[in-house]
């Protein structure tokens, strides 16, 4: 196993592609309809841009985050796989103990195909809705770092479309095509899951998704890249190196937003939201609205609280749980039970169901512990800035699209309530039209080095040690 | 060793994204979290800086200067909501100072890993290192095909020259590099031994030319710091060694203690004990390449310290090395009815010898061996520049800038 990557293969890749000429040449086929996907659906007007990026050139720690200006459609786009681990053998499920298997056997190839499909069509899905944003960017810092998430996200797709295509036969190549044609919000071939097609609008909106969505990408590589199918354990902790950038941008893109909101409340003396957004910077309400929003949405992303599914894909060794090895347990939880919420007699209660059967909310529930520990961070930013108010996530339950508690309405404390008291206080729960248009009013490009959009904080420190004012992006 | 001075390695809790990249890449697992911080175990961490480009925010580049046994534990680390503010080292406890002052009042010793007095860059013309290809998760088995002593019987110093083979696996080095092993079995608490890191006394192609083998300089540890009695895990495991054991390994480490390529490039070697490894190294493939016809020509000189030469490794080999090749000059500390001689000493009697290179822009510096000797050798370089009338300050910050001094103890 090579960690180096070859760039002299039209493909890069450490996966020795020259040595199997029909897929090498099936993905050089591939590759032109995938750069006419990003010219046609990727960052609006930008592609003549020297953009600051990283390019991995090995999957070392010395190798993986190389710097330097490029044109995105000149990004080396490629088939990246953490080395193989000598003896591996399968961490759970019925078939606990056996070696991981470099073959998809075929009983399984049908689930594999759809988990693959599924994670790979979420990665050109976020590239589609956050295409304008480069229009509205606060620094050229921020624009930077857009770019960076997109070509990664791109990426991401090339290492689903490479499993799909060596593994998957004929079939797979067809699955690889169509996640170039699936579109985000298209209404008549949209993206597989809904958080995929809701619009990207504007930065405040950006920043939720890289903290909340992208995270649920971190979770779900988490949980394949424990996989008993080796090839797809050894990509998606690859690409875990990736998303970890992802959600960087996220969590300090909001704290920035707090820190500048809270200087200006400080400046002014005041929490009137009114006054707050007349000097130009988003109050803490909207703030928390958005994170109702992007929360809720994002925590449906696990699918539904009990799920044949999820106990298959577990017995079966196909995906585990987030961190599954430094778990404490017997790794195959027959006969173990797990809480999930439902709606008795307008009340939440929490029922037991078999926990294969609730794995779903067991990843949900490691999400959310994981998403409010950030939370908690933004509120350092609010504390020592002597501000009173405190973000919160919402109940697991509010907002929610799917599973059992689909349909039923309930505040985000907690409470069950009537349609009538949900809808006049929607607009204290999640973000309104107004909110929007607000927000949307502050979307301003702003792209001199150095400098800031009035509704956020610089960073703390630049890209790769470069200062902040650093030239992260050359227009050409 | 109390007043031994740690640039510890820290993570910025706020702003750190606890993304958990850092503990993925750690080879040395020195990284350990709980559902509030990330943490460096200052005990585990050698600075091998992997980590460091992966992390997303930045936050993993954080360090403070501390006395090693003021180090921040990892259990004050996870209470953290910030770094505590660099402390001056005119500020460092009273009762250290105390202790600094019952040690004869000189000046702090460095960490191997506190490489402020020296490069932290590699010399332009170096060779890229591959770095960190395995860790301990994905560590590396190789096959003894060798184990010498390199030291007289008889002597206190143990000394072992050991030959690793890779057999088919990929482990490619560069003279300077270190690797780990990591010993078998568990401490008294049950815990897996940490691995220990090693100077590879090797050139690039091999141990033995076109071999995939690399070779070791280890010394059989019997006394810890204080001189009380101990018995090292790793060096007797290694010391005991039989050829066809196979022993676990990480790495390579390393990427700036590494010598030029340029010719001519002179090299001033500056070494006690073991820390010959990497001087044999790097005179081995300057010899190599005179054999095939490809001399540098840039000057070698060496300033070798022992016990005695009965305890000085590879001694003998060494000899046998041309005159006009290298300049050899060696120092006994306990050599029978002669006075004390250490590598600082000898370096003064060659003063003008050691001028002309410091005044050449060819020339780099490498200083390897025990924790005590890198003062007294700095000591040296500046008095040797001062009475040749160089300014030492700005020659000595042009060394490290250039990365041509590097200093590496223990």
């Amino acid at each position: 196993m090579q960690t180096g990557i070859n760039y002299s293969d039209k493909i890069p890749n450490n996966v020795n592609l020259s040595e199997d000429k029909a897929l090498q040449r099936a993905l050089e086929h591939w590759q032109p309809n995938y750069l006419s996907w990003w010219n046609d659906m990727g960052p609006e007007g930008a592609m003549q841009h020297d953009v600051y990026l990283r390019t991995a050139v090995s999957v070392d720690p010395g190798g993986w985050a190389q710097f330097g200006h490029v044109k995105m459609p000149d990004y080396r786009w490629g088939i990246f796989m953490n080395p193989k681990e000598e003896g591996r053998t399968i961490g759970f499920g019925e078939h606990k103990g056996e070696a991981a298997w470099q073959d998809v056997p075929g009983e399984h190839r049908a689930n594999l195909r759809r988990i693959i499909v599924t994670q790979g069509d979420t990665e050109p899905a976020s590239v589609e809705q956050q295409r304008h944003l480069g229009l509205t960017a606060p620094s050229m810092y921020d624009l930077r770092n857009l770019f960076q998430i997109n070509v990664e996200e791109g990426r991401h797709l090339w290492a689903m479309v490479y499993l799909l295509h060596k593994h998957f036969g004929r079939d797979g190549r067809e699955e690889a095509d169509a996640l170039l044609q699936r579109n985000s919000g298209d209404a008549d071939n949209p993206r597989i899951l809904g958080a995929f097609n809701e619009k990207t609008p504007d930065w405040l909106a950006f920043f939720m998704f890289t903290y909340f969505t992208d995270r649920d990408g971190k979770f779900q590589l988490c949980a394949l890249a424990e996989s008993a199918f080796d090839p797809l354990a050894r990509t998606t902790k690859f690409m875990l190196t990736e998303e970890a950038h992802h959600m960087f941008v996220g969590e300090s893109g909001i704290s920035r937003v707090i820190a500048r909101t809270a200087a200006v409340m400080n400046e002014l003396k005041t929490d009137d939201p009114a006054k707050i957004r007349a000097a130009g910077v988003i109050d803490l309400d909207t703030i928390q609205r958005y994170l109702n929003f992007h929360y809720s949405v994002t925590i449906d992303l696990f699918g539904a609280d009990e799920s044949s599914n999820a106990a298959i894909f577990y017995n079966s060794g196909l995906k585990g749980r987030f961190e599954e090895t430094k778990r404490a347990d017997d790794h195959q939880l027959q006969g173990q039970t797990y809480g999930v919420l439902a709606v008795q007699n307008d009340t939440l209660i929490e029922r037991q169901v078999p926990m294969l059967n609730g794995l779903n909310e067991v990843l949900r529930d490691d999400y959310i512990k994981d998403s409010v520990g950030g939370v908690g961070r933004w509120n350092k930013v609010l504390e020592k800035a002597g501000i009173a108010f405190r973000l919160t996530v919402p109940h697991k339950a509010f907002n929610r699209k799917i599973g059992m508690l689909a349909g039923v309405k309930i505040s985000p404390d907690g409470r069950v309530v009537s349609e009538v008291e949900f809808a006049a206080n929607e607009k204290h729960w999640l973000p309104s039209v107004e909110d929007r248009a607000f927000v949307a009013s502050l979307m301003h490009r702003v792209v001199e080095p150095g400098k800031f959009a009035n509704w956020i904080a610089p960073p703390v420190m630049g890209i790769n040690r470069q200062p902040a004012d650093f030239d992260y992006v050359r227009f050409n | 060793m109390t007043t031994e001075v740690l640039k510890q390695h820290l993570i910025d809790p706020e702003i750190c994204i606890r993304c958990n990249t850092c503990e993925d890449t750690c080879p040395v697992d020195a990284i350990t979290h709980d559902s509030r911080n990330y943490v460096v175990d200052a005990d585990i961490c050698n600075h091998c800086m992997a980590c460091i480009s992966p992390c997303p925010t930045g936050s993993i580049d954080n360090w403070r200067t501390v006395l090693r046994v003021a180090a921040y534990p990892t259990a004050d680390q996870l209470t953290w909501d910030e770094l505590p503010k660099e402390i001056p080292l005119a500020d460092l406890p009273v009762d250290a100072v105390a202790l600094l002052d019952n040690n004869g009042g000189g000046e702090l010793q460095t960490n191997a890993a506190d490489v402020s007095l020296g490069s932290v860059v590699a010399p332009a013309s170096a060779s890229q290192p591959t770095v960190n290809l395995h860790g301990i998760k994905n560590f590396i088995s190789a096959t003894v095909s060798g184990n010498f002593r390199v030291t007289q019987l008889g002597t206190e110093s143990d000394t072992h020259h050991i030959v690793l083979d890779f057999g088919s696996a990929n482990f490619p080095v560069l003279e300077g590099q270190s690797l780990g092993i990591i010993p078998p079995g568990v401490d008294a608490q049950g815990r897996a031994h940490h691995a220990r890191q090693y100077s590879i006394a090797n050139p690039r192609d091999g141990e033995r030319p076109g071999y995939n083998n690399v070779s070791l300089t280890v010394k059989r540890v019997t006394t810890d710091y204080d001189g009380k009695p101990v018995r090292g895990v790793a060096s007797n495991y290694v010391c005991d060694l039989k050829k066809g054991d196979v022993v676990q390994v990480i790495g390579p480490f390393g990427s700036t203690f590494l010598m030029p390529n340029s010719a001519p490039s002179h090299i001033l070697m500056i070494c006690t004990g073991t820390g010959s490894a990497p001087m044999r190294a790097m005179t081995e493939r300057r010899r190599r390449l005179r054999l095939a016809g490809r001399d540098n020509a840039g000057k070698l000189m060496l300033f070798f310290g022992a016990r005695s030469q009965q305890e000085l490794p590879y001694f003998g080999p060494l000899m046998n090395l041309p005159k006009d090749f290298i300049d050899i000059n060696f120092a006994f500390s306990r050599a029978v009815n002669q006075p004390k001689r250490y590598v600082q000493d000898v370096m003064r009697e060659r003063t003008d010898e050691v001028a002309k290179l410091l005044k050449d822009d060819n020339t780099h510096i490498y200083v390897c061996g025990l924790k005590g000797m890198e003062a007294g050798v700095l000591d040296a370089l500046r008095d040797t520049a001062v009475t040749n009338g160089l300014d030492w300050l700005a020659l000595h910050q042009i060394f490290r800038r250039e990365g041509r001094l590097h200093l590496e103890t223990y």
